[in-house]
């Protein structure tokens, strides 16, 4: 289908027109940004539905089919992904027409924003590896700008570490996919897939899965390689920390990962052990990391290493359920997480300070932000009628009937450490009585408000993905993921 | 094979440069070595010993020639380091007028 191409045309255009048009006209930047945006989320809308009637969307760049041309291939997986990646990102947008008005030059936080956009849709859409790395570089290169985008010392410092970080991860990640290369003289996913199943799994395969994991184990910042993630999130603009820590993460390490490792090199259970165990790591090390800080911006960071973690525990588990759970806690967490850090942005900014001790009682001067926080909250810790509940009761319930009993118990005790630090933070901020003179601050306008009145109502109301007709929606996904290494004969049928 | 080996060397040489010195300007030398060596294996995949460019045209056979697509690959890479430099270097530019030094032992304001 020729629509997947406006995934990546549309948010470059977008980027060079803000860059062109907002050099003269100064103050209405976001316009284009968010019809950019609009259109995107309509388009992914309109290709999860399209996925109803067929399991592959394809388009071939310049007619050429594969293996002499590239082609963009969407499936349940990058549908679902897309979805989640395009609301998110638009809402952001809303929500930084009003917010990055305090810095100057605007203009170009929306074309850095809108080429990382291009990058994840990209990353998202790619059937070839070595596509995969250009976009997967260009989300991060806009990524490393957009960190130091207050350019303040925190900032650039954060910044040049997540970069050198970030280098080396593309550089293993490379290097990794030129072995491969050089082993099954193609770069498309689905030949190379067909290539190693005929040939036996032999020392490179494994090296190379070292490098895929070191690569997007750092992308996705997995416990060993989390020291970046932090620094970067909490220094970035409130917008651009709910994308990278809500999207990036996620689409650059998670995806990626688990495209490659299940779709391509075929899953082994070393390849599920290892990715349990760092699972399991990350969760409770950034729990408990995320007990002890007092800025708010930086428990939200090292509360999305704890729930990727989860995600990352899910798919080793490796069962069809604990896939959905791993796919459904995405979901949850993207939504979730951007609400919370949008809605940081909105305390740092009303009270010119991110320390919880030095904050109280703002629940009576900001209503939206304290009930909005409070459902991203729970939905994050895992409180019932709350999205997150499902997904972390999808995820235990499927590493129980694994049989990995010790490691669902550390499941369930680290939601509750989730729980404690969250409630911290809301008894510090929201309730209370009021530590500052409260009477100044006030509710901020509509485009401030409305973003996070619907991320939290998502949060809210996400459960309702699990009903049967709602539900096709995740299993899509599941199927690509369950279906391994064969899922390469689908993608065959549907490029030819 | 020796050429696999200068090229791991090389790629050694620039991760010295990254994990052990503490000059930000060195770090970035460091990331463009290393870039470089994984340039030069990418080009390596695709050679062959007394290769000829990979040239199509009607009177010539499809012999020895070598792969065209690995080549592809290194401008590629090329390009994309070439704006990672970019922005490493407006960094330190930046982080210099902030810190005033290039040290990165000194540039510690971000912790917990």
């Amino acid at each position: 289908m020729s629509l997947l191409i406006y995934f990546i045309i549309v948010p470059l255009a977008a980027a060079m027109l803000t860059a062109f048009i907002n050099i003269r006209a100064k103050g209405k930047g976001s316009i284009i940004p968010i019809v950019a945006g609009s259109i995107l989320a309509a388009l992914s809308l309109y290709c999860a539905r399209q996925l109803n009637f067929t399991q592959v969307l394809t388009y071939k760049l310049g007619g050429w089919a594969p293996p002499l041309g590239l082609s963009l291939v969407a499936d349940g997986l990058s549908g679902f992904l897309l979805v989640a990646v395009n609301l998110v990102a638009l809402l952001a947008l809303v929500y930084s027409s009003k917010y990055m008005r305090h810095y100057t030059d605007d203009w170009k936080f929306y074309s850095l924003f809108l080429i990382m956009l291009c990058g994840m849709n990209g990353v998202l859409l790619s059937s070839d590896l070595f596509n995969l790395y250009v976009f997967l570089e260009i989300a991060s290169l806009s990524g490393y700008a957009l960190v130091a985008f207050g350019v303040s010392a925190e900032d650039l410092e954060a910044s040049f570490k997540y970069m050198v970080m970030g280098a080396m991860a593309s550089i293993f990640i490379l290097l990794g996919i030129a072995m491969l290369y050089s082993y099954t003289s193609t770069l498309n996913m689905a030949q190379m897939a067909q290539a190693l199943s005929t040939r036996p799994a032999g020392f490179l395969i494994s090296f190379v899965s070292v490098l895929f994991f070191a690569g997007f184990g750092l992308k996705a910042a997995l416990v060993p390689f989390h020291a970046w993630l932090p620094d970067a999130h909490s220094s970035a603009p409130s917008p651009v920390s709910a994308v990278l820590s809500g999207l990036v993460i996620k689409t650059l390490g998670i995806y990626a990962l688990s495209r490659i490792f299940f779709n391509c090199l075929g899953i082994s259970n070393k390849i599920l052990m290892a990715l349990m165990f760092l699972g399991a790591l990350s969760m409770v090390v950034g729990a408990f990391l995320a007990l002890k800080q007092s800025d708010i911006k930086r428990m939200l960071a090292y509360s999305s290493i704890s729930q990727v973690g989860y995600i990352v525990f899910a798919l080793g588990v490796g069962t069809p359920l604990a896939i959905l759970g791993a796919l459904f806690h995405i979901f949850n967490h993207a939504a979730a997480k951007s609400t919370l850090f949008l809605n940081a942005g909105t305390i740092e900014r009303a009270t010119g300070t991110r320390d919880i001790n030095k904050m109280g009682g703002l629940n009576a001067s900001l209503p939206v932000t304290g009930y909005t926080s409070l459902m991203g909250s729970m939905s994050i810790s895992g409180i019932p009628p709350f999205a997150g509940f499902w997904s972390k009761l999808l995820i235990i319930i499927a590493a129980v009937q694994a049989g990995q009993i010790a490691y669902s118990v550390v499941a369930v005790i680290v939601s509750i450490v989730t729980l404690i630090y969250y409630l911290r933070f809301h008894t510090k901020v929201f309730f209370g009585l009021p530590v500052q003179n409260t009477a100044e601050i006030k509710e901020a306008s509509p485009a401030i408000k409305w973003p996070v009145i619907i991320l939290g109502f998502i949060c809210l109301a996400g459960g309702l993905l699990l009903i049967p007709s709602l539900r096709d929606f995740l299993n899509r996904g599941v199927d690509v993921l369950v279906a391994g290494i064969n899922y390469k004969d689908a993608i065959f049928q549907a490029v030819k | 094979m020796s050429l696999y080996f200068m090229c791991l060397i090389l790629f050694s040489v620039g991760l010295y440069s990254v994990v052990r010195k503490r000059n930000i300007i060195k770090i970035i030398i460091g990331i463009g070595i290393i870039e470089y060596s994984v340039n030069l294996f990418i080009i390596l995949i695709g050679y062959r010993l007394q290769g000829r460019a990979p040239i199509l045209s009607h009177d010539q056979a499809i012999e020895n020639m070598v792969d065209p697509l690995t080549q592809a690959m290194a401008l590629t890479t090329i390009v994309i380091g070439l704006a990672l430099i970019f922005i490493a270097v407006t960094l330190a530019i930046r982080i210099y007028e902030k810190y005033g030094t290039f040290d990165i032992t000194k540039i510690r304001r971000l912790k917990g």
